[in-house]
């Protein structure tokens, strides 16, 4: 039976039911932070999965390993790495830009949520923004999951119509001369953003040039300025 | 689907906040929910599409007061029930029914990392020849699918330019729908912000999207 095409959700019982609780998600209401009442939402997702383990069909293990890998082991700091040897490797760049996926692979990265990559470069002439008007698409091999705003309606309603204004409220005022480029994510082409490298880092090595990389540079919502204490 | 999951360009969404961060997770739960997902996935008995369209079918007034990991579970939910994985009975009581077939054995703990690495490309490079050049200029088909569609709204009708070719890939619209892979040309494709938004465009502003041959129409 062809069930993807059924009508709409409300004909079966689903188990989806409009919630009834208090919803302010985007705060840090959840219970579970003070170890008080679990809310209302945990409680549901424990039962589901108790449900689904004796059922048989998840192994908790499996789980916790699942969660362990996108806690510990893929997160933003993978993309800093990629951004500092562009930075620092002209043949890295060159293959970055022929065949992203390839070139980040090189340095163990691909998988899930980074199966076909590109590469967009910062220059001073054109910043790029990443969005996924959609859903929430977003570079998970080399950024890990995405921050809570950039799953925010708002956030996914304003990048594509007001990228500079989304810009200003994070800080970065781009002048008029320079070319905003938006990327909807809207397949399975995930998107990188690489950052200018700041004035003052000649020299440094890949490492330490990892660690100046953030997060945001890499999604396109802030710029990265020069070290402290770096002669500009 | 013409639901407010499509929600480029619209207003009254509120403001972004850039301190909501909290990556990875928010709270336990929504870390229980990403393996959840993740694990029911591996089973194969539906594609990455097919959640994405469940997630767009909850109701709208849902999908706008649901967090982002509530959108996962509602989907997950539904789509355990839809495939048979579970019955109704089973989540009201919250014990197994025995009488019950268990259809897929669990992802186990050892396939984890094996999974997460390979991903699930979507490149197929024996299909649909391409049609569309890059530089060629193109419009957005003025489209309405019920069904799950990765054409936003606001591109539709509108003109613009290929910047490259992608390569063959599964055409989402229909994987999603039980109709097939459908591989064919997926392009990238420059529209300038006067063209989408008039005058209220940003100036020198443009938006890319990834779109399939079967979403455009040369100019």
């Amino acid at each position: 039976m062809p069930h993807s095409q059924d009508p709409g959700p409300q004909d079966e019982a689903t188990g989806t039911q409009p919630h009834d609780h208090d919803h302010d998600h985007d705060h840090d209401h959840d219970h579970d932070h003070d170890h008080t009442v679990p809310s209302a939402i945990a409680l549901r997702v424990r039962a589901l999965e108790t449900l689904m383990v004796d059922k048989g069909l998840v192994d908790p293990a499996a789980l916790d390993a699942i969660i362990e890998t996108y806690e510990t082991r893929i997160g933003p700091r993978n993309g800093a790495r990629v951004v500092a040897r562009a930075w620092t490797n002209p043949a890295y760049l060159d293959r970055l830009r022929r065949d992203a996926t390839a070139a980040i692979a090189e340095l163990g990265y691909g998988g899930r949520q980074g199966e076909h990559m590109r590469v967009v470069e910062n220059t001073l002439q054109v910043h790029n923004l990443v969005v996924c008007t959609l859903c929430s698409c977003y570079p998970w091999s080399v950024l890990g999951l995405p921050p809570t705003w950039y799953k925010s309606s708002a956030y996914r309603a304003r990048a594509v119509i007001a990228p500079r204004e989304v810009l200003a409220g994070f800080g970065v005022a781009l002048p008029d001369t320079v070319e905003v480029r938006v990327w909807d994510s809207t397949a399975e082409i995930r998107y990188l953003v690489l950052p200018e490298r700041p004035a003052g880092t000649e020299g440094w090595s890949e490492d330490r040039l990892a660690d100046l990389v953030t997060r945001d540079s890499m999604i396109g919502v802030a710029r990265l300025a020069p070290p402290t204490g770096a002669a500009a | 689907m013409n639901s407010v999951h499509d929600m480029g360009g619209m207003d009254g969404l509120g403001e972004i906040d850039p301190t909501l961060d909290r990556a990875p997770f928010h709270a336990p739960w929504e870390a229980r929910v990403l393996a959840l997902v993740l694990a029911s996935a591996a089973w194969g008995r539906w594609n990455l599409d097919t959640m994405r369209f469940h997630r767009e079918r909850i109701p709208a007034a849902d999908y706008l007061a649901f967090s982002y990991y509530e959108k996962w579970f509602a989907a997950l939910v539904d789509l355990l029930v839809r495939r048979d994985l579970l019955t109704a009975e089973e989540l009201a009581s919250g014990r197994p029914d025995p009488a019950r077939p268990v259809l897929t054995p669990a992802l186990p703990a050892s396939a984890v990392a094996g999974r997460l690495a390979a991903g699930r490309p979507t490149e197929r490079p024996g299909g649909r020849a391409p049609t569309l050049v890059a530089g060629q200029a193109v419009r957005a088909r003025n489209d309405h699918p019920a069904g799950h569609t990765r054409l936003p709204r606001y591109v539709r009708g509108r003109t613009g330019r290929i910047t490259a070719l992608h390569g063959c890939h599964v055409f989402a619209d229909a994987n999603a729908m039980g109709r097939g892979e459908q591989p064919q040309a997926l392009y990238q494709v420059r529209f300038e912000g006067a063209e989408l938004w008039g005058g209220r465009a940003e100036p020198r502003s443009a938006v890319y999207l990834d779109l399939w041959e079967d979403h455009l129409d040369p100019v």
